[in-house]
Parts: structure tokens; sequence; C-alpha cells
């Protein structure tokens, strides 16, 4: 009897422990299986090309899309090089006793902790009413409102700061992960801190460092919530050309055909297939991250 | 007696406020093999790495005394650290190769000094592997990754390395703790050539290898410099009670 018991103690562990993790697989198929099945079908060359028509019941969502990346980009750009550079300052020069450094740490631990949400409030109050509208003020006298208003260029900077220290902590970890011995025989052969650094440091990290700046991106890339009140629209005739105009936007279009649209029932089709290109968006990003994560760990193998 | 190459005078080091040397003074002589013997957690790697500051890396380090090479004390604030690691090369206790190539690894350092033209680093490479025994086996595959080589092949590799920015003394950090008794003889049979041209510090758990390569033995004991000598002083009529336990195996 007690052995049954033991028997059986130790299969419903492992049942429990499999199962849990199955569920997750299971998950991540239903949520696939549903997008897919409803969107598949209206997943068209026009529907990724054209702009929507008839009040948003038909055609397509190229500006959704091209309003994404143009977001994506500034994103990128404001947010990977500081990520990167804080990241390198935390982990090499910085000591990490320090209270400014712990002072850094819990900024950043913060930061990635605020609801997304609240990053779209401050944008709205910061970078629009206030740097916007001073620029404006500064710029032009106030006789035109260009800066002051929702546009792609605080959308970018306040998905900025989410990603920021994502990318910083994924980074640093990266960098960390280092072998001290590297660092020691580098800086052994009479190089200075910056050349080992640029030459062993980096190079040997540069996996980890691709890895975690695409998944900080790919997570920025499929926010809504810093983004509704501070640049994205509900629909554009045209597209965003420069940095001071809306944008249409792929996760935005989702929650404004699900909740905003006349005709609900007429766009699912539309909301589905549109899921879809964002799924597939973040899901190729996440797919090139893996790949530089293999052919870098292939060219360390072989040293080549 | 020879040249004195480096010279330590009341030499103290503490990591955070635990003091790990207690005034150490020493006169390493110039082309000759020293080695330091000791328990482990004794301080002879710590001392090691204050011949290079290599301890400077550490946080919360401090750092007494006077260390002299060539007469110049290497610890007053004027002294240009990279300098300094250039003319006091180091083998570590594990072989560390970068992940590049063989020849990259051993152009490494005449790089990073702004080297660039090709003949002379090829010419340095081939110097350097042969001078650390290596080029025969090696000489046909240097575009191939150092980390495909054996453990005694990266151990050779390594002080190629560091032999390839001509540097003045080697610091080795029990180069061969890690490797079989064969790779073990070839380091040491390399040793032994190299203390031609250079001054060698090495740190050592193994007595045999103290007392086969050496010319001059110091035995470190909880932090402080015992007794220091001829090597073959030191291992048949050692002054101190305390030497002559731990080199018989008395203890340690």
């Amino acid at each position: 009897m007690k052995r049954f018991k033991k028997i059986l103690g130790g299969f419903s562990i492992y049942s429990i422990t499999f199962i849990s993790s199955f569920l997750i697989l299971l998950i991540l198929l239903v949520i696939m299986i549903n997008i897919i099945r409803g969107g598949w079908s209206n997943l068209t060359w026009e529907f990724l090309t054209t702009p929507p028509r008839e009040g948003m019941t038909a055609g397509g969502i190229f500006p959704a899309i091209f309003g994404t990346f143009f977001l994506v980009i500034i994103m990128s750009i404001l947010s990977v090089p500081i990520g990167i550079i804080s990241a390198i300052y935390l982990s090499e020069y910085a000591s990490s006793g320090s209270i400014f450094v712990k002072l850094i740490r819990f900024a950043i631990n913060t930061l990635a902790g605020v609801p997304s949400i609240v990053f779209g409030l401050f944008g709205l109050g910061f970078f629009i009413q206030f740097v916007g509208k001073g620029l404006d003020s500064v710029l032009y006298g106030n006789a035109i409102l260009k800066w002051g208003q929702p546009n792609v260029l605080w959308a970018g900077t306040t998905l900025a700061l989410l990603t920021l220290p994502v990318v910083v902590v994924s980074v640093e970890e990266a960098i960390r992960a280092v072998p001290r011995d590297l660092r020691e025989a580098s800086l052994s052969l009479g190089a200075t801190k910056w050349q080992t650094i640029k030459k062993i440091v980096i190079p040997n990290s540069l996996t980890g460092i691709l890895t975690g700046t695409i998944l900080a991106v790919s997570r920025g890339a499929g926010e809504v919530a810093p983004i509704l009140f501070t640049g994205a629209a509900y629909f554009l005739p045209y597209l965003p050309s420069s940095l001071s105009d809306q944008f249409m936007n792929l996760g935005y279009h989702i929650y404004i055909m699900s909740t905003q649209s006349p005709n609900v029932e007429e766009t699912i089709g539309i909301q589905y297939a549109t899921t879809l290109v964002l799924l597939l968006l973040t899901f190729t990003l996440n797919f090139t991250a893996i790949f530089l994560r293999y052919k870098v760990r292939e060219k360390l193998r072989t040293g080549r | 007696m020879e040249n004195i190459k480096i010279k330590t005078r009341n030499l103290n080091f503490y990591y955070n406020k635990k003091q790990a040397l207690f005034d150490i003074s020493m006169d390493i002589p110039e082309k000759k093999v020293t080695a330091l013997i000791g328990p482990s957690g004794c301080g002879k790697s710590t001392f090691l790495r204050t011949l290079n500051r290599m301890n400077d890396l550490i946080e919360d380090i401090k750092v007494e005394g006077d260390i002299f090479i060539d007469g110049v004390n290497i610890y007053k604030d004027n002294i240009d650290v990279v300098e300094l690691r250039k003319r006091v090369g180091m083998i570590f206790q594990k072989s560390n190769p970068f992940p590049k190539s063989i020849y990259d690894n051993v152009a490494y350092g005449p790089r990073i000094q702004g080297i660039k033209d090709k003949t002379t680093l090829d010419e340095i490479v081939e110097r350097s592997l042969r001078r650390s025994a290596l080029w025969d086996e090696v000489k046909d595959e240097l575009k191939k990754s150092a980390l495909m080589l054996s453990g005694g092949q990266q151990q050779r590799l390594c002080i190629a390395r560091a032999l390839a920015i001509d540097p003045e003394i080697l610091l080795m950090d029990e180069p061969a703790s890690a490797l079989d008794p064969i790779s073990t003889t070839k380091i040491e049979d390399l040793i032994f050539e190299l203390k031609m041209n250079y001054t060698i510090v090495i740190v050592t758990h193994n007595m045999q290898q103290a007392a086969r390569v050496s010319d001059y033995t110091g035995f470190f004991y909880m932090g402080k410099l015992i007794e220091f000598d001829e090597t073959r002083i030191m291992f048949t009529s050692p002054k101190e009670k305390q030497t002559e336990d731990y080199i018989t195996g008395r203890f340690g």
C-alpha cells in the first residue's frame, strides 16, 4: 500500500508538472488556430496593400502596417542605442556598490513595472503638452499647432520609454555572461578597458544583445496603451510622411474595429486578419532573434 | 647574486577590510624562474596579481607598500597600467583563448598596439608560436578556431599570445594545473626554454613542479612570505620548520 502511494505520488507530481507545461503549448495552439482560421481567408495581397474602404468595413490595412513600422523604427532609434550604452555603463564601468548605480537599477526596475497606460498618460502630459507645446511657442509663437499634438514622434518616444528598461536589462545580462577570463586575458595583453569592451566583450555578447534588443522591440511593437493618446489615429486618408504626422497602427486598429466600429459584426473577418498580421510581425521579429542567436553561436563555436 | 627584476617592499594587500598579504618583501631575480608555493588561500595568487596590477579590477581593494620593476614603483599614480601590462604578461590557470582563430589570438596584442601590417603580424605570430612550441602542430591551420585545440595546446597558445607583445616578465598562475601529465611536461620544458629571455614567476601547487622548473622558491603561508631562497636550498635544507613541513607533505 505504501509502495503504491509512493508510486502514485511520484506519478501525480510528474503529471501535474507535465500537464502544466503542456497547458502552455495548448493555449498557444488554441489562440493560433482560432486566429488563423478566422483570418487566413481574408489575408490577401489586396488586404495588405490597400487602405480601408467603406467606413472601414472593407478594404485593407496598409496604412496600419506602414504606421506600425514607422512607429517601431522611431522607437528603436530612440531606445536601442541608449539602452545598449547604459547597459555597458552598468556592467562594465559602474561600481556595483555605489548609491548612484543602485538608484539607476531601482529606476530601471520601477520603469519596467509601470503599467503601459501610465506611459501613455505621461506621454500626453509631458511630451505633447509640455515639450510639444513648448516647442510650438518657441518655434512658431503659438501661431500654429505642430508639435503640441499627438504624432508619431511622441508616440515613438513614449514607446521607447517603455522598452528602454527591457533593453537595458537584457543587454546587461548578455554582457555579464561574457566570461571574466576573456576580459582578464585581454587586459593582461595591454588592452585598455575600452579596447577590451570593443574587441572582446561586445563581439562575444552580440548574440544576447541582438536577441534581447529584438525581443524588447517586438514587445514594444505590439503595445497599444502608450500610443492611445500620443499619436495613433482612428483613420487617416494619407500615410504619415513626417514626424509630426499621426499614424494608424495594427494594435490600435484591432481595438477600434472591435469596440468603435458602427458595425462590429461586419468587420470580424478584418479583425481576425489584422490580428494575424500583427502576430506574424511579432513572430517574425522573434524568429529573427532566434536565427541570429543561432548564427552568432555558430560563429563563436567555429571562430569564423 | 643576479640582477633583481622585481622588488617588493612591505607589501600589504586588503580585500575589503580583510588583509590577504602581510608585509611581503621579496627580490625576484631577472631571467630566472621563481616559484611561489603554499597551501590554497595563502595569498600566492593574490601576490602574483599585484605584479601586473590585475587586482585593480576588483572593487574595494587596498594596496600598501611598494613594488619596483626595474627600480620603478608600479603603484605610483603616474604609472600607466596598460603600459605595465605590456611588459608583464600573464598566463592564467584555466587556459582562456579568445573564441577567434589561432592566428587572431596571437595577433590580438600586437593589433591592440596598432600593428596592422600583414607581414609584420605574420612574423610575430610565427615567432610567438615557435617560442611556445606550438608552431609545428598548428602551422597549417592558423585560421582554425582556437577552441578546437586540446587543453594543453590552448595553454601554449595563451603563452604564445602573451609572448607576442614581447613582455619582459611572465606571470603564470598554476598554468599546468588543469592539464594531463604529457601536456604538463611540455609546459615545463617550455618554461625552461623561456627563462633564457624572460623573468618568470610561477604559482604552483605541485611541489615536484616547483623543484623541477624553478631557480628560486618562495613559500607563502597565511598571507606571509615564510621563506624565500634558491630552490635547491629550499628543498634540501629549509631554514623554517613550516617550510619543511609543507615541502615534505606534513600539512597543506
